[in-house]
């Protein structure tokens, strides 16, 4: 087995390496300068909103082994920065598109961290209604889409909102997150020229973890430059250190302002890395653990965290009042969903069509 | 063609009639738009569309390439996001290729949502047979798709369903397919002028009768029919059932006519293992027991892949000397 090395993450290019329709770009283009929302409070935010989903996702294990929650658990502990970078450049009004692996996109959109952990506890006040679990977050208020357990099975979807958006003269862009192992699917590779065909606003955020469950991104793709791969279809792609909470944040910006802008479809490869297995069930006997270690010290959290020390933007006590309020939260949280209602048995047959229940059972 | 279909005024095909609607459909709400495979410049694989991309221009008339996937969930996503979509996929033999976006997302959103996300989308196709098209282009598989929670699944056999199906269909919050029988295109004949709004909830009875129930659908409706004559001239009176919706199944009617004649033949184009038959035979003996007089009979296509040889063809399908065959078994 090869060892994939975090050095062949690199810094997202001032211009796109392989996109096709390449676009001057105003601002925001230099990846040494500080971004334009680079204020120290910025960062704070960013760093609280990425410790937020670490500390969730952790206490979400130790429920786990509590039995406190159940079912498939898909953690994305190690590939926060590309949540939260991403959530920081989008509008109430854009769409988010999902996959099993939504915790993070879920709280960085906004969604609050109890309808989050009600919905793993599967109770009433879930963001689902306790319908979905873990895997199908939803909130349409926040044109949160869900929670596809489907590899690549949102793709489709995210281009009929992008489509729907368009035809109503509505300057939304729509994100839908999949992962490098979707990359391997026909729903990517239709989607991706439907998209670019129709020039859609749909941007395209490919979380490239280099692991399809336990097959190596080189074991699954016989080219492994995926941004070249969906420049071929004729949208502006890119790649992007997807450990670099700010570096997300800047490639994001510029591609919802081309997408924003009518350009069509962007494509962004998030390289990153889970730092914990596939899933709760996952042995983690494929990649060696030197390989983790090694990931690990691009940590995104201790990225910022060592940035915004050196610039003198943290004071000592900073961490540590980041920490309690995150904690609190998701105590809350906890609280919240143990207290919370189950669903009366009498009530399966809901939400299998709109009207109160089916005519035949 | 693009005969008005809509007024009584003479003859019109179920094609027409199908246009119309979607004409209809397409002047009366601006957020329905159709979209598949050369549905615009091509006017439709089966002649439906014709005219309509140059009425109501490339945005609402939208050819796709050929990727069943994502563009079954493109108006999936669409009628999330407000929209009225109305996906025609080819055949149903190619629906396949979109049946995870049928299945794990149409069906389901609204379920794993918790209630927050209704798909208003529908989806036309043809099925079914006759035609000498061979395997891939023959196969009845709406039944797969009536055993799924949370989809409607209506087969319009007649040129009035055909007209009026689809304003309810797009006024239902939920996912409904269409499936069109190849073999109906053609069909022509005076069409009603409309009595009021069609529902998508009941069977209706074609033909009354008092000796045996004959329980139909869509392609295999005319067949049906033609039996029925076939027998009275014997002496025997069959009632025609029309089921229209495939799911939710109007039991209410089959067993009241059960109730009446005592006997029941299924006829359905799809195989009979596992299949839509199989569901009717299986709620007759479970409501009806008491009522019967004879087993519940099948006629169904034989457990083969559609041949192509015309004869082969003939002799796979249901055909009204089978329905005939089989109502003699029940009666005799
Ligand atoms: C269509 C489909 N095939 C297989 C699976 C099982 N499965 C779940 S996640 C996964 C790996 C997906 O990898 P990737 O797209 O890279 O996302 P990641 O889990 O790394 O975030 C597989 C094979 C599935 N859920 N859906
Ligand atoms: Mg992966």
């Amino acid at each position: 087995m090869s060892v994939a090395r975090p050095t062949r993450t690199r810094k997202d290019p001032a211009l796109p390496k392989s996109g096709r329709r390449t676009r001057a770009t105003k601002g925001d283009t230099d990846a040494g300068t500080p971004a334009r929302h680079g204020a120290a409070g910025h960062r704070t935010d960013l760093l609280e909103s990425m410790l937020r989903i670490r500390r969730f996702e952790e206490r979400c294990v130790e429920l786990y082994s509590a039995a406190r929650i159940r079912g498939f658990v898909h953690l994305c502990i190690g590939e926060e920065a590309v949540a939260v970078g991403v959530n920081a450049t989008l509008t109430p009004e854009d769409a988010v598109v999902s996959t099993y692996r939504e915790h993070g996109h879920a709280l960085a959109r906004g969604i609050p961290a109890e309808a989050v952990m009600a919905e793993m506890y599967g109770r009433t006040t879930g963001c689902s209604g306790g319908r979905g679990g873990s895997m199908h977050l939803f909130d349409a208020s926040r044109r949160f889409y869900g929670g596809n357990a489907i590899v690549a099975g949102g793709l489709p979807l995210a281009a009929g909102l992008a489509l729907a958006d368009r035809m109503r003269g509505q300057e939304h862009v729509t994100c839908c997150f999949f992962g490098d192992g979707a990359f391997a699917e026909g729903e990517f590779h239709e989607t991706a020229n439907l998209a670019a065909l129709w020039n859609l606003p749909l941007l395209f955020l490919c979380e490239n973890n280099l692991y399809a469950m336990g097959t190596a991104l080189e074991r699954h793709e016989a080219q492994t430059d995926l941004a070249m791969r969906a420049a071929s279809y004729g949208m502006v792609a890119w790649a992007v250190d997807g450990m670099d909470v700010e570096a997300v944040e800047r490639a994001s910006r510029r591609a919802v302002e081309g997408v924003r802008a009518g350009a069509g479809p962007h494509f962004l490869e998030l390289r990153t890395y889970r730092f914990r297995a596939h899933s709760m069930y996952d042995p983690d006997r494929y990649r060696h653990k030197a390989e983790v270690e090694r990931w690990k010290e691009r940590d995104p959290i201790a990225l910022l965290t060592d940035r915004m020390r050196e610039n003198g933007e943290l004071d000592d006590g900073e961490p540590a009042r980041i920490e309690q309020r995150v904690a609190d939260g998701i105590d809350h949280a906890v609280e919240a969903a143990e207290r919370a209602p189950e669903e009366p048995v009498g009530h399966l047959l809901h939400h299998v069509t709109s009207s109160p229940a089916e005519a035949v059972s | 063609m693009g005969a008005g279909g809509g007024k009584g005024t003479g003859a019109t095909t179920y094609r027409e009639a199908m246009r119309e609607a979607l004409r209809e459909a397409l002047r009366s709400d601006d957020r329905v738009f159709l979209m598949g495979e050369d549905v615009g410049r091509y006017g439709g694989c089966f002649g439906v569309s014709l005219g309509l991309l140059e009425e109501f221009g490339p945005e609402r008339v939208r050819d796709t390439p050929l990727s069943e996937s994502a563009f079954v969930g493109a108006g999936i996503g669409a009628a999330l996001a407000g929209m009225r979509p109305i996906v025609e996929i080819m055949t149903v033999n190619f629906s396949l290729l979109a049946l995870d976006q049928i299945l794990n997302n149409a069906a389901t959103l609204l379920h794993m949502s918790g209630g927050q996300l209704p798909v208003p989308l529908v989806i036309r196709t043809t099925t079914g047979a006759g035609r000498q098209l061979a395997a891939q282009h023959s196969h009845s598989l709406e039944g797969w798709y009536a055993h799924i929670p949370g989809l409607r699944v209506l087969a319009p056999a007649t040129l009035e369903d055909a007209r009026h199906m689809l304003a309810p269909a797009l006024a239902d919050p939920d996912p409904v397919l269409i499936f069109e029988h190849g073999s109906l295109y053609n069909a022509s004949g005076e069409l009603p002028p409309p009595t009021g709004p069609v529902d998508l909830d009941h069977a209706a009875v074609r033909r009354p009768g008092t000796d045996i129930s004959l329980i139909t659908y869509g392609g295999s409706l005319p067949k049906a029919l033609a039996a029925a004559d076939e027998l009275a001239s014997g002496g025997i009176s069959a009632e025609v059932i029309d089921l229209r919706t495939l799911r939710p199944l109007d039991q209410a009617v089959i067993a009241s006519s059960v109730a009446r004649t005592h006997r029941a033949v299924v006829v359905d184009e799809a195989w009979r293992t596992g299949s839509l038959a199989a569901e009717l035979s299986a709620r007759i003996a479970e409501e009806s027991f008491y009522d019967l007089d004879a087993p519940v009979e099948r006629v169904c296509s034989a457990e083969v892949p559609i041949p192509y040889a015309r004869r082969l063809e003939e002799a796979a399908l249901p055909q009204t000397a089978d329905v005939v065959a089989a109502v003699h078994r029940a009666v005799d």
